[in-house]
């Protein structure tokens, strides 16, 4: 165990460093660069002077192995520096958002668990009947409707409801509160997207619970159990349904991970100022350092996710064994 | 075991392809995959629309017309017109063009590009195999969306750069699934008869293995179609993907639905339900055409 352990960790290193090595030539595929985008976006004419001056400041005119060794380097030394567009700590940057983006993802994961682990029971309990079929196609249809026009449907269901109801329409806050300060307008504003991309990332894991527990059903401790005279509920309660879960927590947990990235969509139509719209900023100001930490930090806990789920699963089932 | 797996496969394959009439099959295929015939339904349904789209269109889907700016669906403007007065019915039928051309081409470049990949990985193995992975793992550990709008950014907006940088994400999953299976097939002798007669790598896996590997190969093109479907739409909707006035679903949603859907909601509406629609059938067909090739999902 351990070893495996110490091998995962290794193996980590490589895919952290590509990732990193990945971003840093991309972002400098980009055509332009901030400072061209800083001074010029206006419109107005810019002496090459002011760019080369701006490019000095920033650390781009250094050679490319230098500004990579510098990036990778402060990386693994947690000092991300600072945004090129703002100027101000990236760390700053991030930590207003990241808390946003976090509440979201977690709230999604609880909406995803308490969609799936029912509506997939149910579907594996009552295979190939229409119940099953139409447990299928609702799960099917999260992953086809875009979380997008999903969300524009919440908020016109909301506006129209609300017209109908209380006379004035309602629309969730925009301004982020802490959830310890008003835990209820926290709320109200967060549970929409938490709805809209939870749906979308139940998809998968209902149909994980349906296959698992169908698998397990077919194992003898079931028959075993039937054949003691159990109460079905009991046997799917106690028996069954602890023992399919494994698998459906590998999904959640490696679908969390790019839950942190891929809200870029969501926070866009719910006017979110999460870690995904930093990103589209951040990438159309050509703002190398922050997008540099962000991906790294999407990554990162990516590989982080994956690897901790890897471990829990050699932990909670004995029969894997990992050499 | 992987022998008599991989002749199941095959058999189903002739099963499926030639040995009875036609109208057998189909009927077989309806009663067992009653959620995958509706699949295949839309999908059809969705080619007609997109091959017909000149005859079946009432109006130029590009024409703009501001006496008819926002108007709700009625017997003139079926789904009603968007805020330049272009009819939304026909933008719509317009824009499986968009969606399917993005969609096939997307998920065909990209599941060939790892079904080559992810053979030749499995045939050298050793360290050429380990590298290989290894830059895989970066890829995947990318959200989709994320090297998407990098390769947008890179390469600008328009149709061909949204292919690409759908395409790119896409050749890393497949390559990973292809992979396994192909290891397995590495080891089964004919391999080793290949090498003996002196065959080249280029042969053997082209001609030899390649073939062995079609069933992930297809599963895989028929599940990243919805995909490349979704993801094209939801750059579009970013303002990244394709450009004005082509039609095309997820930029019929960013244009004015946000702003007018209080006042004017079939702007909203109707392109949202032609993506999921779209995305649903293929996913749907997708699941039922794994079902039937993949044995061991099969006995489920």
């Amino acid at each position: 165990m351990w070893q495996y352990i110490f091998k995962r960790i290794l193996l980590m290193i490589p895919t952290l460093l590509g990732a990193a090595i990945l971003v840093f030539f991309l972002m400098r595929l980009i055509p332009g660069d901030v400072c061209e985008i800083r001074l010029a976006g206006t419109g107005l004419y810019v002496d090459q002077e002011q760019i080369d001056l701006c490019r000095q400041q920033l650390g781009l005119n250094e050679p490319m192995i230098v500004q990579l060794w510098d990036f990778i380097s402060g990386y693994f030394t947690f000092n991300l520096g600072t945004s090129m567009w703002t100027g101000k700590p990236i760390t700053y940057e991030l930590g207003l958002r990241f808390q946003l983006s976090l509440q979201v993802a977690v709230m999604a994961t609880v909406v995803s668990i308490l969609i799936a682990i029912p509506l997939g029971t149910i579907s594996a309990v009552r295979q190939n009947t229409w119940l099953d079929y139409f447990v299928r196609a609702f799960s099917i249809a999260g992953i086809a409707i875009p979380s997008f026009w999903l969300g524009i449907l919440i908020i016109l269901g909301l506006l129209i409801t609300t017209q109908a109801w209380f006379g004035t329409p309602w629309m969730p806050p925009i301004e982020y509160v802490s959830p310890f300060k008003d835990p209820l307008g926290n709320l109200a504003q967060l549970i929409w997207p938490a709805v809209a991309t939870g749906y979308r990332y139940s998809a998968v894991a209902t149909r994980m619970t349906r296959s698992a527990l169908l698998e397990v059903m077919r194992e003898d401790y079931i028959r075993t159990a039937r054949a003691k005279g159990l109460v079905e509920k009991l046997i799917i309660n106690r028996h069954a349904l602890k023992n399919s879960l494994l698998p459906v927590i590998t999904v959640l947990g490696i679908e969390f991970a790019f839950l942190m990235g891929g809200l870029v969509v969501t926070e866009q139509v719910f006017n979110l100022n999460g870690l995904g719209k930093l990103f589209v900023e951040s990438v159309l100001n050509k703002d190398y350092s922050l997008t540099q930490a962000l991906v790294m930090v999407v990554v990162t806990v990516a590989v982080f996710t994956n690897f901790l789920v890897d471990i829990a699963y050699a932990w909670l089932d004995p029969r894997i064994r990992y050499a | 075991m992987v022998t008599t797996s991989e002749a199941r496969v095959e058999a189903r394959f002739e099963e499926l392809s030639n040995k009875r009439p036609f109208w057998e099959v189909a009927h077989e295929f309806v009663r067992k995959q009653p959620l995958g015939s509706a699949g295949l339904a839309i999908v059809a349904l969705m080619i007609f629309a997109a091959v017909f789209a000149p005859i079946l269109t009432p109006y130029d889907p590009e024409l703009n017309s501001f006496e008819h700016m926002l108007t709700p669906p009625n017997l003139e403007f079926l789904l009603g017109t968007d805020q330049f007065g272009r009819d939304l019915l026909s933008r719509i039928i317009y824009g499986a063009r968009t969606a399917l051309f993005v969609g096939f081409t997307a998920a065909f470049i990209g599941s060939t590009l790892g079904l080559v990949l992810g053979v030749a990985s499995a045939f050298f193995g050793g360290k050429f195999d380990l590298i290989f992975q290894r830059i895989m793992d970066i890829l995947m550990s990318f959200p989709l969306i994320i090297l998407a709008l990098a390769v947008v950014a890179i390469f600008g907006t328009g149709i061909q750069n949204v292919i690409i940088a759908i395409t790119i994400p896409f050749i890393p999953r497949c390559a990973r699934v292809v992979r396994s299976s192909a290891l397995a097939i590495r080891e089964i002798p004919y391999i080793d008869a290949a090498r003996a007669n002196g065959f080249s790598n280029a042969r053997i896996i082209m001609r030899h293995m390649v073939p062995n590997v079609m069933a992930p190969y297809l599963i895989m093109i028929t599940a990243f179609v919805g995909q490349a479907i979704l993801l094209e739409a939801s750059l579009s909707y970013l303002g990244l993907g394709v450009q004005e006035p082509i039609p095309a679903w997820g930029l019929m949603l960013q244009g004015g639905a946000e702003e007018y859907a209080e006042s004017a909601p079939w702007v909203a509406i109707w392109p949202g339900v032609a993506i999921s629609l779209a995305v649903f059938g293929f996913n749907l067909f997708g699941d039922a055409v794994r079902d039937t090739l993949d044995p061991k999902l099969r006995s489920q």
